[in-house]
């Protein structure tokens, strides 16, 4: 039947292929929020100008402009660069970005007739550990960024974006483990789908509500590992002037940009799925929507649930960014290793204890 | 089908790689390379439903393991002079000598099972569930003094990188 095929290539052409354009285009969004926004905090206009015949649509033309620039500047490598490590290296932290929203579910199973789609890439029972795992691949682009081109402000940055981001992966890495005790599950789908519970009959069972501590650690060390402000040492223009991408222009340096951006949408994804009860619509279970206009409507208003949820922790990301001051260096790294640390182990200590002690087992 | 396509380009990728990682004269190369066989090798795993091990390959060694590697090697930055030249020796010849009759042993052991009936795996193969199920009944005893062993490796660490108050500066 011509429509097993369509659903087929749906599930495995169409949704890989989709999903990274659908990143890249949220990269323009993505900026145009941050610029406006800090104009916003700041208290100014912020860009503007830019428009194609007359049509501004309040700044929004001026992430294509700035696009344009990036593609049609001068392409430049140091001479003593090595030539194929610093072409591979910002591929190395596109790459990985991408790949990692592959097991983020953003809706539930779309039943239409006999057909069940996942709208999802891939249900892997190893999803949590997916993305951890293909994340930590992202520091190779940065540690060869820096490397790369012989610069020593850039190997500085570099080295000091790796040792951070390894610090805080433990952390990060450690605060999910509670989340996985209290829903007994690793794969994001069944992670996701109960937190439609609700707790005491009105609260909705979301990772926030039955893990604050995870919750916290791990926003913090997701913004460390995005490398956003406080946390933006790697790049910390004043010390070293951008760190590890600073020979990269043009093309090559949009990557490492985009990388960042889509690095963030990734962890709001992540975020929003593990803590924030991801496509659930509180209080609307999917078969109480189904009921009410049918299963398209309701994938349709779960999806924008999460979009709508992910933009929300993406403006959380710029809101921190221009309230903060950067840190320093050790104070840093004594964060990570002396407060985080501890933390996300006696987190682990009370969410295996507390069972016990009320007698849940 | 698909799935003994994927495999031979993943055993070839992960051979080429484990070459690549013995014969670069860079040594940054040599562990670019190592990640890439380490990766390739992760997806035999993961075509064999051994999703779990896959990834753990993934997170312990291509991504913790290597950086730490790829990082001395940045801080010693080797130049091409320090390296030394391209030389056959006696040692190295035997070595090549050595490992090619391991190779070739193991070959000829493994061959002998290769064209055993494919038995059905439980669906619950390679688990999460399962690997811990097993790793915490069958296998408690040594599951245990592998995590004593690690224990006292990272204490030793901490014990021989600590300053003692009033040492140096």
């Amino acid at each position: 039947m011509w429509i097993d095929y369509l659903v087929w290539t749906l599930q495995n052409l169409l949704f890989p292929l989709v999903i990274p354009v659908v990143l890249l285009t949220g990269v323009i969004l993505a900026v145009w929020v941050e610029r406006r926004g800090a104009a916003f905090i700041q208290d100014r206009v912020g860009p503007n100008r830019v428009h194609i015949f007359g049509f501004r649509n309040a700044g929004l033309m001026q992430p294509i402009a700035d696009a344009l620039k990036l593609l049609v500047k001068e392409e430049f490598m140091p001479e003593k660069a090595d030539r194929f490590l610093f072409f591979l290296a910002p591929a190395l932290s596109m790459i990985p970005a991408l790949l990692t929203f592959m097991v983020i579910p953003f809706g539930d199973v779309l039943v239409l007739g006999k057909y069940e789609i996942p709208l999802q890439v891939a249900d892997l029972n190893v999803g949590v550990l997916f993305i951890f795992a293909i994340a930590s691949l992202g520091v190779f682009g940065v540690v060869l960024g820096g490397w790369s081109p012989d610069n020593k402000y850039s190997i500085l940055g570099g080295l000091r974006s790796s040792a951070q981001m390894i610090s805080y992966e433990i952390s990060m890495g450690l605060s999910i483990i509670g989340i996985l005790i209290v829903f007994e599950s690793v794969r994001l789908n069944d992670i996701v789908q109960m937190q439609g519970d609700l707790l005491f009959g009105f609260l909705p069972r979301w990772g926030i509500v039955v893990q604050p501590v995870g919750f916290l650690l791990f926003f913090i060390a997701a913004l460390a590992e995005t490398n956003r402000i406080p946390f933006d040492l790697p790049e910390a223009e004043a010390e070293i002037v951008a760190g590890y991408h600073l020979e990269y222009s043009s093309f090559k340096f949009s990557m490492f940009f985009m990388a960042e951006y889509v690095n963030m949408m990734v962890a709001s994804g992540f975020i929003v799925s593990l803590f924030l009860g991801g496509w659930q619509i509180p209080w609307a279970p999917t078969e109480m929507l189904v009921e009410w206009k049918g299963p398209l409507v309701a994938a349709a208003l779960q999806v924008g649930m999460f979009v709508f949820k992910l933009w929300f922790l993406m403006w959380v990301f710029v809101w921190i960014r221009w309230t903060l001051p950067r840190f320093r260096y050790d104070q840093l790294m004594s964060l990570g290793w002396r407060v985080m640390l501890p933390l996300a182990l006696a987190n682990i200590f009370v969410t295996s204890i507390v069972p016990f002690v009320l007698g849940v087992y | 089908m698909i799935q003994a396509i994927f495999f031979y380009v993943f055993a070839a990728s992960a051979v080429v790689m484990a070459l690549a990682v013995v014969s670069a004269r860079n040594p940054i190369y040599s562990a670019m390379a190592l990640i890439g066989c380490l990766l390739s090798v992760a997806s035999i795993f993961a075509l064999q439903s051994a999703h779990l091990m896959a990834l753990l390959q993934v997170m312990v060694y291509a991504g913790a393991i290597m950086v730490l590697i790829l990082f001395v090697l940045m801080l010693l930055n080797l130049s091409p002079q320090e390296l030394g030249e391209r030389r056959v020796t006696v040692r190295r010849v035997t070595g090549a000598y050595l490992i090619g009759a391991i190779v070739t042993l193991l070959m000829v052991r493994l061959t002998k099972h290769l064209w055993a009936p494919a038995s059905a795996l439980d669906p619950n193969f390679g688990t999460i569930e399962e690997v811990g199920m097993i790793l915490y009944t069958k296998y408690l005893l040594p599951f245990e003094m592998v995590s004593l062993l690690l224990l006292a490796a990272i204490i030793g660490a901490v014990v021989l990188t600590r300053k003692e108050k009033g040492d140096g500066q």
